[in-house]
C-alpha cells in the first residue's frame, strides 16, 4: 500500500517542507495537491465570489457595485418573482421528465439491441453517435428539423400529405416544449442505452436458467433478476447524466433562447439574460445558486445510491 | 442468451423493426445535417422539398475558409486552431493531474478520503452557466478574458473530477502485488509505476483523455461568456455567428457542424472500445 513514499521525496520537494510532509501519511496528499488548487481556484473561488455577489446589487456597469451589500434582497426578490418560479418550475420538470424518459427508452433500446446477435457491435458503435455531439450541434440540428418553413419534419409531414399548414414547432409554446425535450432525450437516451447493454452483457446466466427451471416467467425473470442487477448500471447513467444536467442550456439557448414569450425559459437561461443582457449579476448570481443547489441535490442524490450499489455488488462477488 | 430466450420468427422480426426505427432516429437527424453541408442555398430553401441534394457543392465549407468570391468570410479556421489548441491543452493537462489524484485514491488509505471524492465529484456539478457569471467577473479583473489561457484552466477544472473518477476504477482494477514485486525485484516505486502500472491503465488513461477532450471541443456555455473575439473564440461559439435576428444561415451553419463533428467522430471510432470500459468499470467494481 505505502510503498511508493519515496516517488514523492525527490530532493526537489524535500526543500523547506515540514515532517508531515516527509512522512508517508502525506503522499495522498501531494498526488491530490495540484488537483485540489486548480478546483480550488477556479471552482472554489468562484463560487464564494458568487455567494458574495448574491448579496450585493452588483450591477456589470457600474463596477463599484461589487461592494454594495444589500442583504438577502436579491433572494427576497427572487422569491416573489413570478418569472423565476415559472422557470425554476419548469427547470425540475423538464430535467424530471427527460431523465426518465431517457432512462425507459434506454432500458427499452438496450434489451432490444441485446436480443439481436448479428452486428451488435455496429449498432453500439452508432448508439455512440449522439453522445459525440456538442448540446449546441443537437440544439441546431434540431432548431433546422423543426424549422416550421424549411424543416425536415414539416416537410416530410407535408410530401406525406398529412398536413396543409406548417406546424410551428418551434414557434408556439407547448410545441416548443415538446421539441427542447424531444432533442434532450435524443442527445443523451444514448448513454442509458450503453451502459444499460454493458449491464446486461455482464448478467450472470445461472441465476436465470435456475428461474426459468423454477417456472418463472420472462416478466417475473426481468422484474426479480435482470433489473435488481441492472440497477448499479442505472444509477451509474444517472450520475453521470445528472452531473451534466445544465448542458440543456446550450441546446435552448440556440433553440429557443426561453421563447416564444419565455414559454421554454428554464432558470438557466434565465439566469444568463438577467447577469450579461440586464448586466444584473446580483441577482444572477442568486439565481445561479439556486440552480447549483438543484444540480447538487440530484447528483448527490444518485451517487449516494450508486454508493449503496456498488457495496451490495462489492459483497456478492 | 439465446438458448434461454426462444423467440418465434415475428417477435424476431418486431425486435429487428424495432432496433430498426431506433437506430433510424438517432442516424437520420446528423446525416440531414451532413447532407445540408452539401446543398447550395437555393434547395434548402425550396418548396417542395428536395430531398436528395441535385447539385452537391463543397462551395459552403469554401466559404466558411473564405475561398469564395460570395459574401461573409467567417475566421473558421481561426476558431478551428483555437479549439484545438484549448482541448488539446487542457485535457494533456487534465490527464496528468488527474491521474495523480485517480492513483491517491485508488491506492492509499487517509483521512477525509471518502468527503474529498464527494467534493471533486460536487465541483463537477455546478453548472456551467452559472459558473460563468463570478468567472466572467474574476477573469474581467484579472485581464485574461478572451485569452486561451483563460478558458485552458477553466477546462482543466472541469475535466478534472471526472477524470479522477475514471482513473480511479482502473487503478483499482490492476492488482497491488504486481508493482510490490516490481520493487523487490529492483525496481524504485517510481519506476514501477512507469513501467507496471501505467502501461496496465494505458486504455483508462485513454479513454478519461477522449472524454475530457470531447467535453473541451463541445463546450459553450462558459466560452460563449469567456471569449469575445477570434484571439479565443472555439468552434461552438462561432457556430452562433451564423444566427442573426430574423435570418439564419442553414448550408453555413451545417458545414460548420461537420467540422465540429468530425474530430469527436474520429476519435470517439479510434478508442470506443475503451469508452464503454472506461464508463462501466469506473463505476461498478
Amino acid at each position: 500500500m505505502a510503498t511508493d513514499v519515496q516517488v514523492l521525496q525527490r530532493p526537489t520537494l524535500s526543500e523547506g517542507i515540514t515532517a508531515f510532509f516527509r512522512s508517508p501519511r502525506a503522499v495522498p496528499y501531494l498526488l491530490l495537491m495540484p488537483a485540489m488548487i486548480v478546483i480550488l481556484a477556479v471552482v472554489l473561488v468562484p463560487l464564494l465570489v458568487s455567494f458574495w455577489t448574491s448579496f450585493t446589487s452588483y450591477n456589470l456597469t457600474r463596477p463599484d457595485t461589487l461592494y454594495n451589500f444589500v442583504g438577502l434582497r436579491n433572494y427576497q426578490r427572487l422569491l416573489g418573482n413570478d418569472e423565476f418560479w415559472w422557470a425554476f418550475g419548469r427547470t425540475f420538470l423538464f430535467v424530471t421528465i427527460t431523465l426518465n424518459v431517457e432512462m425507459m427508452l434506454g432500458l427499452g433500446l438496450a434489451l432490444l439491441v441485446n436480443k439481436i446477435t448479428y452486428g451488435q457491435r455496429a449498432l453500439r458503435t452508432i448508439m455512440m453517435f449522439p453522445m459525440m455531439f456538442s448540446p449546441i450541434l443537437v440544439g441546431f440540428q434540431f432548431k433546422y428539423i423543426f424549422n416550421d418553413s424549411i424543416g425536415l419534419v414539416n416537410n416530410a409531414l407535408f410530401d406525406l400529405g398529412l398536413i396543409t399548414q406548417p406546424i410551428p414547432w418551434l414557434v408556439d409554446g407547448t410545441l416548443a416544449n415538446f421539441s427542447i425535450m424531444f432533442a434532450e432525450v435524443w442527445m443523451s437516451t444514448s448513454i442509458f442505452a450503453i451502459l444499460l447493454l454493458a449491464g446486461l452483457m455482464a448478467l450472470p446466466k445461472e441465476p436465470i436458467e435456475a428461474a426459468k427451471v423454477d417456472g418463472c416467467n420472462p416478466w417475473q425473470v426481468f422484474r426479480h433478476i435482470t433489473l435488481p442487477f441492472l440497477m448499479p448500471f442505472v444509477y451509474i447513467a444517472m450520475t453521470i447524466r445528472s452531473l451534466d444536467v445544465a448542458r440543456a442550456y446550450d441546446m435552448i439557448r440556440i433553440m429557443t433562447n426561453g421563447g416564444p414569450a419565455g414559454r421554454t425559459e428554464l432558470i438557466w437561461t434565465l439566469m444568463t439574460r438577467t447577469g450579461y443582457q440586464n448586466s444584473q449579476m446580483g441577482a444572477a448570481n442568486a439565481m445561479g445558486y439556486v440552480s447549483i443547489i438543484l444540480s447538487i441535490v440530484f447528483t448527490f442524490y444518485f451517487y449516494r445510491k450508486l454508493t449503496a450499489a456498488r457495496t451490495f455488488m462489492g459483497g456478492a462477488q | 442468451m439465446s438458448r434461454l430466450s426462444i423467440e418465434k420468427p415475428w417477435q424476431r422480426w418486431l425486435i429487428r423493426f424495432g432496433v430498426f426505427v431506433a437506430m433510424a432516429i438517432l442516424c437520420v437527424p446528423g446525416l440531414w445535417v451532413v447532407l445540408t453541408a452539401f446543398r447550395p442555398n437555393i434547395e434548402v430553401l425550396a418548396r417542395p422539398a428536395v430531398w436528395i441534394p441535385q447539385n452537391p457543392t463543397l462551395d459552403n465549407f469554401a466559404r466558411l475558409f473564405g475561398l469564395s468570391s460570395a459574401q461573409q468570410g467567417l475566421p473558421v479556421a481561426q476558431y478551428f486552431v483555437n479549439s484545438l489548441v484549448i482541448s488539446i491543452t487542457s485535457t494533456l493537462v487534465a490527464v496528468v493531474i488527474g491521474m495523480a489524484g485517480g492513483y491517491a485514491f485508488a491506492r492509499y488509505r487517509f483521512k477525509g478520503k471518502a468527503t474529498l471524492f464527494l467534493a471533486f465529484m460536487l465541483s463537477r456539478t455546478v453548472p456551467g452557466v452559472a459558473l460563468s457569471l463570478p468567472l466572467f467577473i474574476i477573469w474581467a479583473r484579472l485581464g485574461i478574458i478572451d485569452t486561451s489561457f483563460g478558458l485552458i484552466v477553466v477546462y482543466m477544472a472541469i475535466n478534472i473530477p471526472f477524470t479522477i473518477w475514471l482513473t480511479d476504477g482502473f487503478f483499482r482494477q490492476i492488482p497491488v502485488d504486481l508493482s510490490e514485486a516490481a520493487q523487490i525485484d529492483g525496481c524504485t516505486p517510481w519506476q514501477a509505476f512507469w513501467r507496471i502500472e501505467f502501461p496496465l491503465a494505458r486504455s483508462g488513461l485513454a479513454s478519461a483523455a477522449i472524454f475530457a477532450f470531447l467535453t473541451s471541443w463541445n463546450e459553450y456555455a462558459l466560452a460563449s461568456q469567456l471569449t469575445r473575439t477570434t484571439a479565443s473564440k472555439t468552434m461552438p461559439v462561432g457556430l452562433m455567428d451564423f444566427t442573426a435576428q430574423f435570418t439564419v444561415d442553414w448550408t453555413g451553419m451545417s458545414a460548420m457542424a461537420v467540422l465540429i463533428i468530425i474530430p469527436a467522430l474520429v476519435l470517439t471510432f479510434i478508442v470506443q472500445k475503451h469508452l464503454i470500459a472506461g464508463l462501466t468499470f469506473g463505476g461498478v467494481k
